[in-house]
């Protein structure tokens, strides 16, 4: 007689539940299985949700419920041969990495924070610093187990159900809820990085740096300061790193090791003057004087993917009325000058930014609603203010204009009409969506907001 | 370190996953026992790929007679000689189902005191024979004081306490070690849904300090620590006035 799950999965009821961002707020009915079996659609539309870190509404399900996959989080299965390693897909990539890391395996491609869960990485397609040479997240995913809407399962690999397969990938969950998946883990030699900061004084030098061929490193990045203007417009520093090899590792310290810095944690929101514009310029000029002086150094893989992780609950520096975060991507031809043209009308608009990140994407991945292209992504912070979803406004239409697009996983406002002027493959997703879950049971705030559901 | 094997019965909820996890962290091999071995096996390999130690799963229904002495055997042909025994078997149910419906009385009341006992019994007389090792069972708050919204399962807990207890005395000359565990409430399915609850725990640092107990073999300890002092307070109300709270 151990203990069971119950015979009626316990719903609970929140006045106030979002996403990372904190913005917008609705109520949630939330379930949450403890065992897989758990894990399956209830009643007329409910999502898999994981750790909650899409910024806007993807997770948000108001008219619904929200399965909660925190709790399916075990590690099934590991080949030393392959790497493959096949998890719950509520464990987190922090699980993974404190698994794995000291055994010499890293995520393939990881983003800005190690607190998402797999089914999440898989359903927003996530990117990293290395999109460049790796792809996005489905690219290393082998095979995946997926509870449909109509209840049943379904092991799902590229080979077999490459429909399914590439509408799951970045399909922000609507096809299913993925329950187990198999990700293949990248070898390593050590746990440390070889760093290098350039610094940029304008815009124009940082493009020149990322197209430069001698800044090609396996993970690069752009830091830049939202908040500068004039002719310091989008200054910033680009930030690459490859794995160190075992000579770099510093004396002393063991090749392979992960002991992450214990987390701090922003107990509060802040009040909304701490967004003051000359204190967000503040911050920006120190980080920027910091970053840019430091030239080439070796430091663990913590500070280096995850420099934000180490303050738990960040997200709440941005105050109650919380934060929307803006990132396209716009191909090659046009993308200096869309960037230029966003990063441009915010700073004159004052909408302050900690946070700019600039990067240059690869070649495009096979999901259909995946987010990442050829060309440059920006990724801004922006806190919200009164005004700002009208300006915003204007930037979808520049980034549609130039054949970009928004990112779905940090998406909380973008307009139908301009959402189905950038992603060309929606129709095939619509097929899929259509054939798996006919009757629309699995659905989303973002699903209905973008006609997807 | 590597230390003696464990036997965890009624290794399926989320509470037993994780002291499992912690044991072996510690350097225990573990033997995670319950019904569905099919689920236990993934807990297994979670905890084999998190702590690169073995992790075994071993069948066990408390309802069966024998279960203890049979998994026990089971268990150490494959281990050798059990260091210790975690009972982490027990069934919250519905308090307001199990008044009007006797079968899920006699459940909550079996699942909660009967079958543990039982099963704890032929676990006790192997370890005394043996004249070392320990048991660690998993009690409750509810057991502390009978109250209105869950006297059956807080009975039959009190029951198991109070058996721990006898056990404890008759043990302690053998040299085995008996460690009753009283959490509170726990943030797992059998709490979900019930609102904010007061010292709601987190499984992870229940079943942390859970594994902290036993490595002191410590006789009594409530997780979190300050529920000691709650029901300390709690048991001192009159039951004039007790009976007439709403709890």
């Amino acid at each position: 007689m151990s203990p069971i799950e119950p015979a009626r999965a316990k719903t609970a009821e929140v006045e106030r539940f979002s996403g990372w961002g904190n913005h917008p707020v609705v109520p949630a009915k939330l379930q949450r299985p403890e065992r897989r079996k758990g894990l399956r659609p209830v009643g007329a539309s409910s999502l898999a949700r994981g750790q909650g870190r899409s910024y806007g509404d993807a997770a948000l399900n108001s008219l619904g419920t929200l399965v909660l996959t925190e709790r399916l989080d075990r590690l099934l299965g590991f080949d030393p041969k392959t790497g493959d390693l096949t998890a719950e897909a509520g464990a987190t990539l922090e699980d993974l990495i404190e698994a794995l890391l000291p055994l010499g395996w890293f995520l393939p491609v990881t983003p800005g924070t190690r607190f998402c869960s797999l089914g999440g990485c898989l359903a927003a397609d996530v990117h990293g610093k290395n999109h460049h040479v790796a792809g996005s997240f489905s690219a290393h995913v082998r095979s995946f187990e997926l509870v449909r809407a109509d209840g049943g399962t379904a092991w799902v690999t590229p080979q077999e159900d490459p429909g399914l397969f590439w509408a799951t990938a970045g399909g922000m969950g609507l096809t299913g809820m993925v329950s187990t998946l198999t990700l293949r883990m990248k070898k390593v030699e050590t746990s440390w990085m070889s760093v290098t900061h350039s610094p940029a004084r304008s815009l124009d030098e940082l493009f020149d740096l990322l197209d430069d061929p001698v800044h090609d490193a396996e993970y690069s990045v752009a830091w830049i300061d939202g908040m500068a203007s004039g002719s310091s417009l989008g200054r910033g520093v680009l930030m690459s790193g490859e794995h160190a090899a075992p000579d770099q590792v510093p004396s002393g310290r063991a090749a392979l090791d992960w002991s992450p810095e214990r987390t701090k944690s922003l107990p509060f929101s802040l009040p909304s003057w701490a967004l003051h514009p000359l204190a967000v310029r503040l911050g920006n000029s120190v980080y920027h004087w910091a970053q840019g002086r430091r030239g080439r150094f070796v430091c663990p893989i913590e500070p280096f993917f995850y420099p934000l992780d180490s303050i738990q609950h960040w997200n709440r520096m941005y105050g109650k009325r919380g934060f929307l975060q803006y990132q396209f991507v716009a191909p090659p031809e046009t993308a200096r000058a869309t960037v230029r043209t966003v990063v441009q009308s915010l700073a004159d608009g004052g909408y302050g930014s900690f946070l700019g990140v600039l990067k240059k994407f690869g070649p495009q991945g096979e999901g259909l609603l995946s987010f990442p292209m050829p060309g440059l992504t920006l990724a801004l912070d922006v806190p919200m203010r009164h005004g700002i979803e009208a300006v915003l406004d204007r930037m979808d239409a520049v980034v549609a204009d130039a054949g970009g697009r928004v990112y779905l996983a940090k998406d909380a406002r973008l307009a139908r009409a301009a959402f189905e002027r950038m992603y060309p493959r929606l129709e095939e997703f619509r097929q899929v969506r259509e054939a798996c879950d006919p009757s629309s049971r699995l659905g989303s705030d973002l699903a209905r907001r973008l006609g997807l559901a | 370190m590597t230390r003696g094997p464990v036997l965890i019965l009624g290794a399926g909820s989320t509470i037993a996953r994780h002291i499992g996890l912690e044991l072996a962290q510690k350097g225990h091999v573990v033997v995670l026992a319950g019904r569905d071995t099919e689920d236990l096996a993934a807990s297994a390999s979670d905890v084999t790929i998190r702590t690169g130690r073995a992790c075994l799963v071993q069948f066990f229904d408390a309802t069966l007679e024998g279960a203890g002495r049979l998994a026990m055997e089971a268990t150490e042909r494959e281990t050798g000689p059990l260091e210790g025994v975690v009972m982490a078997v027990g069934y919250l149910g519905s308090q307001e189902e199990a008044e009007h419906d006797p079968d899920e009385a006699a459940k909550v009341m079996e699942s909660n005191y009967t079958a543990p006992a039982r099963a704890l019994l032929d676990v006790a007389t192997v370890l005394e024979s043996r004249g070392g090792g320990w048991i660690c069972a998993l009690s409750s708050v509810a057991g502390d004081r009978g109250r209105h919204s869950n006297y059956l399962y807080g009975s039959a807990k009190a029951g198991l306490t109070t058996f721990l207890q006898g056990l404890r005395a008759r043990l302690v000359h053998s040299g085995v070690a008996v460690i009753t565990v009283k959490p509170g409430p726990v943030d797992t399915s059998m709490t979900f849904g019930m609102g904010k609850l007061p010292l709601l725990a987190q499984p992870e640092e229940v079943a942390s300090r859970i594994v902290e107990a036993i490595q002191r073999r410590r006789d009594v300890v409530y997780v979190p620590a300050p529920w000691r002092w709650v029901m300390a307070v709690f048991r001192l109300v009159p039951e004039r006035l007790f009976k007439r709270l709403k709890l």
